[in-house]
């Protein structure tokens, strides 16, 4: 079975048999790989219906709720690793629900579609329009992204809030991306955890 | 035309009774102690060499032992066949399904209109001992006991058949390995308390009542049938209602009469005068108070040292008298005890009726759900 290179990444990330919460997990396809290939004791948070479905159908646990609402009664550092794949560009309060990511878990993965890849620069300077890609699929009147970012402009949010970049990967449909990352990656995967001077 | 033959996969099925507590009573709650006891029980499928494969399904507030199958002469099949029988959620051919009764009510197990031995045989009435739900699954331990089940594979129930399997994990979790609580609560509420006090209020002011001892003179049948609609009422939801009956009338125009001119009141009365046929009234004040009793809130539904089982909660969205928010707190409180749990909102306009009626999402979920449980073993 072929794993997209966002869950290669991640996966490889995430150490065997951990405790990880997937915030926003969707249909669980992810979680089904961690559990596969690395052990995992795998939950899931997801807002839609048919997607919890699916999730108690491969045989995760899941809850079925908002993580905008917060991640209450998970007490403080419960998960090793949270994970918001193709999530926190589509929350409206980004710094609340990483402040709780960062909370519940000891460490956090994020993923998210880069908006400054070389074909959405071209979109946007020769053609005039907003980007439209493999990473960015919709029109600007139907997408769920609330936040269009690059990795420069996480890292720099990272060091302005205390937040540790412990790893940092772009990605294309292809695979990993060697050098200028800001450029020719469609998709970002970051480790990250509390820093010394962290501020959310 | 006569209506066509009721159809249930699993065929005829009959009622059994354990009877127990002759020597040894249920020490209750409250203090008192009550036996000999009966208690109504019908079992789907077989307990398999190693008993790994029993399941307990826990009726609600009116419910009975028959959750599946036929009963010869009746014109339904049980009160959950969708959801029990070969190839379905609760498959017979997988698992053993146990369905109980509860002490204290009326349908083939001890309760207030069974002959007590210090009445002389005459039945208990009010001298019949207040039970709580702890009280009801203490009475099913015995029977578990009896049928030789070391642990069920899962306990599941919708309404107060969700507090019996909250109240096993409680008090058993050793012997549960998972819990399926629908549309219920970790506690009752003052909403849900006060309907309670409304439904009993109703039966003891009916003049017939004569303080529970009509069992000679038949039924307060007034009082029992305003609690039934209450409770119907409570049961389905604005939409539901709307859908069902909206402002429709049984004839054309009105009557400027107090008949029931709307199809809605039609419906409460016929719901209401069907109920007093088949439901003792002392029944009714003595199981909604342990329903109003009922409170695992805090820690109460765990206990120390103890595995937590895993949990699939399930609430449905129009649900206004178990609300989700209750089965959010059972699952927070399951969470806080790093326990693996599965919560779904199903959208559904049918209220708290919902969990007798959308069989193909609670399918869905019970199925994966006891396979990954069993699997886990």
């Amino acid at each position: 079975m072929s794993v997209r290179p966002d869950h290669a990444a991640i996966a490889a990330l995430v150490a065997p048999g951990a405790r990880v919460l997937d915030l926003g997990c969707g249909t669980g396809d992810l979680l089904a790989v961690l559990v596969r290939e690395r052990g995992v004791q795998a939950q899931g948070i997801e807002l839609r219906e048919e997607s919890i479905y699916q999730c108690v159908e491969k045989g995760l646990s899941v809850h079925h709720g908002d993580i905008e609402s917060g991640l209450g009664e998970f007490p403080d550092g419960d998960f090793d690793f949270v994970i918001l794949n193709q999530t926190m560009q589509e929350t409206r309060n980004v710094a609340f629900v990483l402040k709780e990511a960062l909370r519940v878990g000891k460490n956090v993965i994020v993923g998210f579609p880069n908006m400054c890849h070389w074909k959405a620069r071209v979109d946007v300077f020769f053609r005039g329009r907003t980007p439209v890609s493999r990473a960015l699929p919709y029109r600007w009147h139907n997408t769920p992204n609330m936040h269009f970012l690059s990795l420069r402009d996480f890292e720099e949010f990272c060091a302005e809030k205390g937040i540790r970049v412990l790893a940092a990967r772009g990605l294309t449909a292809r695979g990993p991306v060697r050098w200028a990352a800001n450029l020719r990656a469609e998709t970002a995967v970051y480790h990250i955890a509390r820093g010394d001077n962290f501020s959310l | 035309m006569p209506d066509p033959a009721p159809v249930s996969a699993l065929g005829v099925v009959e009622t059994r009774t354990f009877a127990f507590g002759e020597r040894d009573p249920l020490v209750l709650a409250s203090g008192q102690t009550l036996g000999p006891v009966t208690l109504a029980y019908e079992t789907y499928g077989a307990l398999s060499p190693d008993k790994s494969n029993a399941v307990l399904l826990l009726h609600a507030l009116t419910g009975d032992a028959h959750a599946a199958g036929l009963h010869a002469g009746e014109p339904r099949p049980g009160w959950w066949d969708p959801l029990v029988g070969p190839g379905k959620a609760f498959d017979t051919e997988k698992y053993f399904v146990v369905c109980s009764n509860v002490i204290g009510g009326c349908r083939g197990s001890t309760g207030p209109g069974s002959p007590s031995a210090a009445l002389g045989g005459k039945p208990y009435g009010l001298t019949f001992p207040v039970i709580t739900i702890a009280d009801m699954v203490e009475a099913q331990r015995r029977l578990m006991d009896h049928l030789g089940v070391p642990a069920w594979l899962t306990v599941s129930g919708g309404s107060m058949g969700g507090m019996q399997a909250l109240q096993w994990a409680a008090l058993y979790p050793e012997r549960v390995r998972s819990v399926i609580p629908i549309a219920t609560t970790l506690k009752h509420s003052p909403q849900q308390i006060a309907f309670d006090e409304v439904g009993r209020q109703a039966v003891m002011a009916d003049p017939d009542w004569l303080g529970g001892n009509y069992y000679d003179h038949g039924q307060p049948e007034r009082g029992l049938a305003v609690a039934r609609m209450i409770g119907h009422i409570t049961y389905m939801s604005d939409q539901s209602m709307e859908e069902k009956f909206s402002r429709r009338l049984k004839n054309d125009g009105f009557k400027f009469s107090f008949d029931a001119e709307f199809e809605v009141e039609g419906y409460l009365r016929y719901r209401g005068a069907n109920f007093v046929r088949r439901f003792d009234a002392n029944s009714y004040l003595y199981v909604t108070r342990a329903m109003d009793y009922f409170d695992l809130s805090g820690d109460k539904l765990f206990k120390p040292g103890a595995p937590v089982p895993r949990y699939l909660v399930i609430s449905f969205k129009s649900d206004w008298l178990y609300p989700s928010y209750q089965s959010r707190d059972i699952v927070a409180a399951v969470r806080a005890h790093r326990g693996d749990v599965t919560y779904v909102e199903v959208h559904s306009t049918y209220g708290h009726d919902a969990f007798l009626v959308e069989y193909d999402e609670q399918t869905r979920l019970i199925k994966s759900f006891l396979a990954k449980t069993r699997e886990g073993a």
